[in-house]
């Protein structure tokens, strides 16, 4: 394997976390639900996940453990926002901290454990195809279900019905109330389907990305998915292609520090914060102000009677 | 089963005040919950959290020293969120007019200057944090970048500049390559309030920031300003108030004070830069500010509150054993708390069967 298409192999490992967590945050921000807890359940999901897998030494139960610790990181912050109609950028802060704090008690014993690696997919004859070979067809099974999520989640919102409802909830609670839409049911799945990707984002970064558990470890991934949504003006495809540019920048500092260019190695892990800012700002440049932010986005809701 | 909420008319202040103190309880019986559930006994850590530092003089000093960088910081914070501005970066401000502000202390290191460096030290601190502050508001104003994530981006950038200082330029050379500058002369270092005690000037400036800040709020046209441009975007907009100017100068007011918190924290009582100079100080003030309902009082209270949980939280890790992380945890817990206190006071919420209560 060449070095070229070892840097390409850890780009995608690095945007899957990034482009799962950030999927399902698009989903919570169309029903109309700012949740700025991505990093706190992500860091649950990393913790549960492989406290889970290396007390069952199941990489499947320590997923399942991620996915369900996140959705129900997700459920607490719908009591929050959905059931006392609380300040939902105040809500999802307590979030992120309740979770990087919760994690740290939860991941405490598993400290220096370590997983190993699992199998990636293997087709063989397609993955000996140069070069893209092993990019297309020999990842593990997370990227290929990050693709699935990516296409199901456009196709979701843009073909079905219930997309559709989820959407008019998100543009204007108090139109889709009045025709009757069941505002708050919907907003509470797409809350928990924000979690569950959450949790499984972090569930991938303990068991595929470092194989181990540190405090912190999620390192503000969960607020790059969050600026990624933005990034991507709301749409599943834009989120696709930020999180691999993101992905792409976070790889590319990592080896420009071990190349030692002489730039201080600060500076290079400042890159993706600094591209995150930049992101921000060159899509304000093009399109002006909020382009496809749901309408109700951040807003509660309280029905009239 | 679901919820259903009727928004209450008559809300005074001292249901607000309930609010708070009733959130604060029961983030207390799901902490002593949780901490059951670790196998420990509940009532010995709430001896050691909250009893026995406030039993003891020198736990009272320390309580203090911890909650004046958190009371500088939510006080700022305080001018953001009043104008529903979200600046989630002010541990980014705090390090910035930390770094700008001990740059004095370490060029003046080892000479005969006098007594002009505190005092520009404090007023370069103001300017780095105002100055970083800004960043978010300008990107905000001018180019409709959201707040949220650029001030919260910058936290990182600045925690990285600190630690490539201490790490390379500004390294102490004779510190046995430890990552931490020199230690700061007598003239560059914030002295006690009272003759060798441990509380710094800086709480001095906290009490006024919080005593010019009731004035500002309460009395002035800026004060009601703010309030219009949080509560009623449009109102203030007919009025003639520029939300672009609010928002420059809240975020800069913020930033100022996260600033003059982290140069008095590294000039009164840290003496040196290191490569952490908080504990999440500016992260837990956001909790402060919200637990003090954004009153300058209610702030005070909050801090010295939210200063005895790190200070249970360091003894409850020697003599339970119990991680800092539950401090953590808990302050999350406790955030969520004031926040449905907070939905509890303006609706009335009942739980009502699926169909019912129309």
């Amino acid at each position: 394997m060449t070095t070229f298409e070892a840097i390409l192999l850890t780009i995608v490992t690095a945007s899957t976390p990034l482009l799962i967590a950030a999927m399902g945050e698009l989903v919570t921000e169309r029903s109309g639900v700012l949740n700025l807890g991505v990093e706190g359940m992500m860091a649950m999901g990393a913790a549960c996940s492989f406290a889970a897998a290396v007390t069952f030494d199941s990489t499947l139960l320590g997923v399942a453990a991620g996915i369900v610790a996140g959705a129900l990181m997700a459920a607490l912050f719908a009591l929050l926002v959905l059931g006392f109609a609380a300040n939902q950028t105040g809500s999802g802060l307590a979030l992120t901290i309740l979770g990087l704090g919760l994690s740290g008690l939860i991941g405490a014993p598993f400290v220096g454990a370590r997983r190993d690696p699992i199998a990636p997919v293997d087709i063989p004859g397609l993955s000996d195809i140069p070069v893209v070979g092993r990019l297309l067809f020999e990842q593990d099974l997370f990227v290929y279900a990050s693709i699935a999520l990516t296409v199901l989640v456009a196709l979701y919102l843009g073909r079905t019905r219930s997309g559709l409802m989820l959407r008019s909830i998100g543009e204007n609670h108090t139109s889709a109330n009045a025709l009757g839409l069941p505002v708050l049911s919907t907003r509470f799945r797409a809350i928990l389907f924000g979690g569950a990707c959450a949790g499984l984002a972090g569930a991938y970064l303990a068991l595929v990305y470092t194989r181990f558990w540190s405090p912190g470890m999620t390192a503000g991934r969960g607020w790059i998915a969050l600026a990624l949504v933005v990034f991507a003006a709301w749409r599943p495809g834009w989120v696709l292609v930020g999180a691999y540019i993101f992905g792409a920048a976070t790889v590319l500092q990592l080896h420009a520090q071990a190349a030692q260019f002489g730039v201080p190695s600060q500076l290079l892990s400042a890159v993706p914060y600094l591209a995150t800012i930049l992101a921000l700002l060159l899509l304000s440049l093009r399109h002006g102000r909020a382009i496809g932010t749901p309408g109700s986005l951040g807003v509660p809701f309280v029905p009239d009677r | 089963m679901r919820f259903e909420l009727t928004p209450r008319t008559n809300v005074n202040s001292a249901m607000r005040i309930a609010a708070s103190i009733a959130a604060f309880i029961t983030s207390f019986l799901i902490a002593g919950f949780v901490i059951w559930l670790m196998g420990r006994s509940p009532i010995a850590a709430f001896d050691v959290y909250v009893l026995q530092p406030l039993a003891d003089p020198w736990s009272l000093q320390e309580l203090v020293v911890k909650a004046t960088p958190m009371a500088l910081i939510a006080i700022g914070l305080s001018y953001c969120f009043r104008a529903n501005l979200w600046n989630i970066g002010a541990e980014g401000q705090y390090v910035i007019g930390a770094v700008l502000g001990s740059w004095i202390a370490l060029r003046t290191h080892g000479t005969e200057a006098g007594a002009w460096v505190l005092p520009l030290m404090l007023l370069l601190g103001i300017l780095g944090g105002a100055f970083y502050g800004l960043i978010p508001a300008f990107l905000k104003t001018r180019f409709g970048v959201n707040e949220i994530l650029t001030s919260l981006m910058l936290v990182y950038v600045a925690q990285l500049t600190l630690d490539y200082l201490v790490r390379g330029p500004w390294r102490d050379p004779k510190g046995f390559n430890f990552p931490q500058s020199v230690t700061f002369d007598p003239a560059a270092t914030l002295p006690p309030v009272f003759e060798a005690g441990r509380v710094h000037y800086g709480a001095v400036f906290a009490l006024v920031a919080i005593l010019v800040t009731a004035v500002v709020l309460g009395r002035t046209l800026f004060g009601y300003r703010l309030k219009l441009t949080g509560d009623a975007p449009r109102a203030a907009r007919f009025a003639g108030f520029s939300s672009k100017a609010t928002t420059m100068a809240v975020f800069a007011i913020s930033g100022g004070l996260a600033g003059l918190a982290g140069i008095s924290e590294v000039s009164g009582q840290i003496g040196q830069l290191q490569p952490s100079i908080s504990p999440g100080y500016g992260f837990t003030a956001i909790t402060v500010a919200f637990l003090g309902r954004l009153n300058p009082i209610g702030i005070l209270v909050a801090s010295l509150v939210v200063a005895l949980t790190f200070i249970g939280g360091e003894s409850a890790q020697i003599l339970l054993k119990l991680p800092l992380d539950l401090t953590q945890a808990f302050q999350g817990i406790l955030l969520m708390c004031v926040l449905a206190a907070d939905a509890l006071v303006s609706y009335r919420v009942r739980l009502v069967n699926r169909g019912g209560g129309k």
